[in-house]
């Protein structure tokens, strides 16, 4: 069974996020870039079940400008075994990459695709579901602990209320939660041996996908500033306030 | 979001644009590598750093390793980031591909390094020595040797030592007591005491393999008697199975003001139980085995003293964005907010200051490691002779000058902080204390100051001392001929000139068969060439931040960093540099004021 784990080039989680100057979106230019952690654990358990003999080929794919290929090397770097870059400096939102996915899936022809359940830049988490959806195929998502059989996936998801258990048939679409393994790092040898692993690049066009941004951002500003609060006598008091004031009760 | 520890941003320029780390992939050596896989490295040493060193810096120190029931305990921590540091392959990563390792280039080596040393300086200490015993057994170690001990060192299951020291013969080499007697079996029988071992005795690894300087029973007196062994914790048979526990046996632990993670200890050689060691090397050539990966190791101690001396500045530079505190002389409203103390004159320049001394130190260290691999891989025999000589004449000056300068940052840290500098709630008390260690080992910068003056400078009739200077006047005279930079390169041309000048004072001196005048004030003379060394960095880094400043295109934030780089220069030569003319001065008086002094005058 083929393995497809789509990974986004995302800011660094250890980096303070600046908005431009000018308001039109976050400062990315000399800023860290990483792998979205959820997508390093989807890596981690696309790894993990090559290595339990559950999957013969994993396949990372990444949507966007030519700088991704980076983000693919460090999911080859971990240990998949091939890349595929959709590669296009149109801004892509969770539906346009959907429908690259979809395309790419097509092709593959994979027996499981894992993402992470959201990535930390916009925190859409929509990609998985959209995707599912357009495939046809079940998912699963914010999944904290994946077993894969022979014709379907159990996976426990992490819901409000506690853990829900689902079955999925196979081919399905697995979005992955924080609790799911710990990613591993990639080491020297593999960083050495991810060069030789081939990346193919395909533009959107190719794919017969239309990814014109359906959504115009009209200004990106920073989240106000939180005032200092007060300290009330007493409980009283501080039921009044919440009454009157913030009448939230 | 933790305290930033390291500036990928600077690790980028100096690596990449100061000293074209992508150019040694174009030689043989190193043709499997490209820029990708040096920033991929880098990538996974920052990141491991981060989470697995940095993580337990703190802890490390205030749970220093302790013996409980005879055995050395630490902190679980250690070891996790140990594993994880040799799983990534960075144990072996500059060794060759036939001994498993990754033919990195030393240059990206060190700059991995560099981000341990800055995370947490006691626990990359293991690795560190294991590497370097492990380097020591490749040049000198029979094949046997080579796969008993070092290829378990390579693969992160024996950790390796070196045990020089003993308590009468610290910085006197030549002293060493402890003795090897030759066996019927042809092994050695070694006894003596050895003091000051870092990670001799633990719980950590499988074995651990000591590289011991021990005196053979009727080799000669002095330096040249003193032979290399190989002594492991537990004997290795020849198929490489563990055997009986060897009679070198912890004595004591050593009780440090730093560096705590990493447990000191006094060893007994064949004390109790008889222990055995194997010859490394030729007899009679244990101190030039030794020295073989000197230079190396010394670049590794002021590598240590630079990352944190650069930790130390980035933690204040970080509290001096966030602290408010007072206002600034023109405001006189006290309703008005407080400014953030990187506001006041004062706390800048005790930040110029830092960056200045740090930044200088790290692109000297970087450019150090670069020689080790020029003299290695040069593409002509003159490059890698050229590389030899410079990088021998800089090593003492690598090691010592850091050692003294970027302590000095760590001090002006803790200063910004003020009283929670002082404090055990922030890092740089214990950056300062962790740096306090550099000065002394590896050689005292007393000991480097006499190897630059006595040794170095001379060596090759000269040569290398020529060499230098005619590197440091090839910097000056580009920026002379710059009208921006053209003073700074005038005032470099003369320091080195100033330089040239002292040394064939104290030549004459030395020549005049006054050895003892001409050796006294070696400490201010290696002060002086570090000095216009750090110097010479900065004039090469502000030649490359001007031309990349004069690229419109670029962010807000590289123009930003290019003009640091050319401030911190400036600051360099107009607070620093000229503290060598009164160097100089003295240093040709050949002032007699520390000479003369007899014991019972002070």
């Amino acid at each position: 069974m083929k393995i497809l784990v789509p990974v986004k080039r995302v800011v660094d989680a250890n980096i303070k996020v600046r908005v431009k100057a000018d308001g039109t979106g976050v400062e990315t230019q000399n800023v860290k870039m990483s792998m979205n952690p959820f997508c390093e654990i989807a890596v981690e358990e696309a790894l993990r079940l090559k290595e339990a003999g559950k999957a013969t080929e994993i396949i990372a794919v990444s949507c966007g400008p030519v700088q991704c290929q980076e983000t693919i090397r460090t999911a080859l770097a971990m240990g998949a075994d091939r890349g595929v870059l959709v590669e296009t400096d149109v801004p892509l939102e969770p539906l346009a990459i959907a429908k690259l996915l979809k395309a790419v899936a097509e092709k593959e022809q994979p027996g499981l695709i894992l993402l992470g359940k959201q990535a930390i830049d916009n925190d859409c988490n929509q990609t998985g579901q959209m995707l599912s959806a357009l495939l046809g195929w079940g998912q699963a998502t914010f999944v904290s602990k994946l077993a894969v059989e022979a014709d379907h996936v159990e996976a426990t998801r992490e819901v409000d209320g506690g853990l829900e258990v689902v079955k999925a048939r196979l081919p399905a679409v697995v979005t992955v939660d924080l609790r799911l393994n710990e990613p591993r790092y990639a080491s020297l040898p593999n960083i050495m041996k991810a060069k030789k692993k081939p990346i193919e690049i395909f533009k959107p066009e190719a794919l017969g996908v239309d990814v014109t941004p359906r959504v115009i951002v009209l200004k990106v500003v920073e989240p106000a500033k939180r005032n200092a609060g007060v300290k009330v006598p007493d409980v009283a008091t501080l039921v009044a306030k919440l009454r009157t004031e913030a009448k939230v009760i | 979001m933790s305290v930033p520890f390291i500036n990928p941003r600077d690790v980028r320029f100096v690596l990449h644009e100061l000293l074209g780390a992508e150019e040694l992939a174009l030689r043989p050596r190193f043709a499997a590598h490209d820029r990708e896989t040096f920033d991929a490295a880098i990538e996974v040493a920052h990141d491991l750093a981060r989470d697995l060193f940095l993580n337990h810096n703190r802890a490390s120190d205030e749970r220093e390793p302790r013996l409980v029931e005879g055995r050395v305990e630490i902190i679980p921590e250690v070891k996790a980031a140990i594993d994880a540091f040799s799983a990534a392959g960075f144990l072996a990563a500059h060794m060759d591909a036939e001994h498993g390792g990754q033919q990195m280039p030393w240059l990206v080596s060190v700059a991995c390094m560099a981000h341990f040393q800055a995370a947490n300086v006691g626990t990359i200490a293991y690795p560190f020595l294991t590497m370097a015993a492990a380097n020591c057994l490749n040049a000198f170690g029979t094949p046997a040797q080579k796969a008993r001990f070092m290829t378990p060192m390579l693969e992160g299951r024996y950790y390796g030592t070196m045990m020089l020291t003993e308590p009468q013969a610290g910085s006197s080499l030549s002293d060493i007591a402890t003795r090897a007697e030759l066996g019927e079996d042809g092994r050695y029988r070694l006894t003596g005491t050895k003091i000051f071992i870092s990670g001799g005795d633990h719980e950590m690894a499988e074995n651990i393999v000591h590289l011991v300087l021990a005196r053979i029973a009727g080799a000669p007196a002095g330096a040249k008697g003193l032979s290399l062994f190989a002594v492991p914790r537990f004997l290795v048979d020849a198929d490489g199975t563990l055997g009986p526990r060897n009679g070198v046996v912890l004595a004591g632990l050593i009780h440090k003001m730093g560096y705590r993670g990493t447990v000191s200890t006094i060893i007994k050689l064949g004390e109790a139980a008889e222990c055995v060691g194997e010859l490394v090397g030729p007899v009679h050539q244990g101190l030039a085995c030794m020295f073989h990966m000197m230079n190396e190791a010394r670049i590794g101690v002021g590598m240590g003293a630079i990352m944190l001396g650069y930790a130390g500045y980035l933690a204040s530079l970080d509290y001096a964005r966030n602290r408010s505190q007072g206002r600034l002389p023109q405001e006189k409203d006290p309703a008005k907010n407080q400014t953030p103390i990187i506001g006041h004159a004062d706390i800048k320049r005790m930040l110029l200051a830092q960056k200045s001394y740090v930044e200088g130190a790290f692109a000297l260290g970087l450019y150090c490691a670069r020689l080790v691999d020029d003299k290695a891989t040069a593409p002509e025999e003159q490059g890698r002779r050229e590389a030899a000589l410079l990088l021998d004449i800089l090593t003492p000056i690598v090691k010592a000058w850091p050692s003294d300068w970027c302590l000095e940052a760590n001090r002006l840290a803790i200063q910004i902080h003020g009283g929670y500098g002082y404090t055990r709630d922030f890092p740089v008390e214990q950056h300062y204390r962790d740096n306090r260690l550099n000065p002394i080992h590896e050689g005292t910068n007393g000991i480097q100051a006499l190897d630059l003056l006595g040794r170095k400078v001379s060596m090759a009739h000269g040569e290398a001392f020529e060499l230098l200077l005619r590197e440091i006047l090839v910097t000056a005279m580009t920026a002379s001929l710059r009208a921006s930079l053209s003073t700074l390169g005038v005032a470099l041309a003369e320091a080195a000139s100033d330089l040239r000048a002292t040394t064939e004072a104290l030549h004459a001196a030395r020549d005049k068969g006054e050895v003892e005048r001409f050796l006294a004030n070696a400490a201010i003379y290696l002060e002086m060439a570090g000095h216009i060394a750090i110097a010479w960095m900065w004039l090469k880094q502000a030649l490359l931040a001007e031309e990349e400043a004069a690229d419109l295109g670029l962010s807000s934030s590289d123009r930003a960093f290019y003009a640091g780089k050319l401030a911190a220069c400036r600051y360099f030569f107009a607070w620093e540099l000229p503290k060598t003319r009164a160097q100089g001065e003295l240093l040709r008086s050949l002032d007699t004021s520390c000479l003369l002094m007899e014991d019972a005058m002070f």
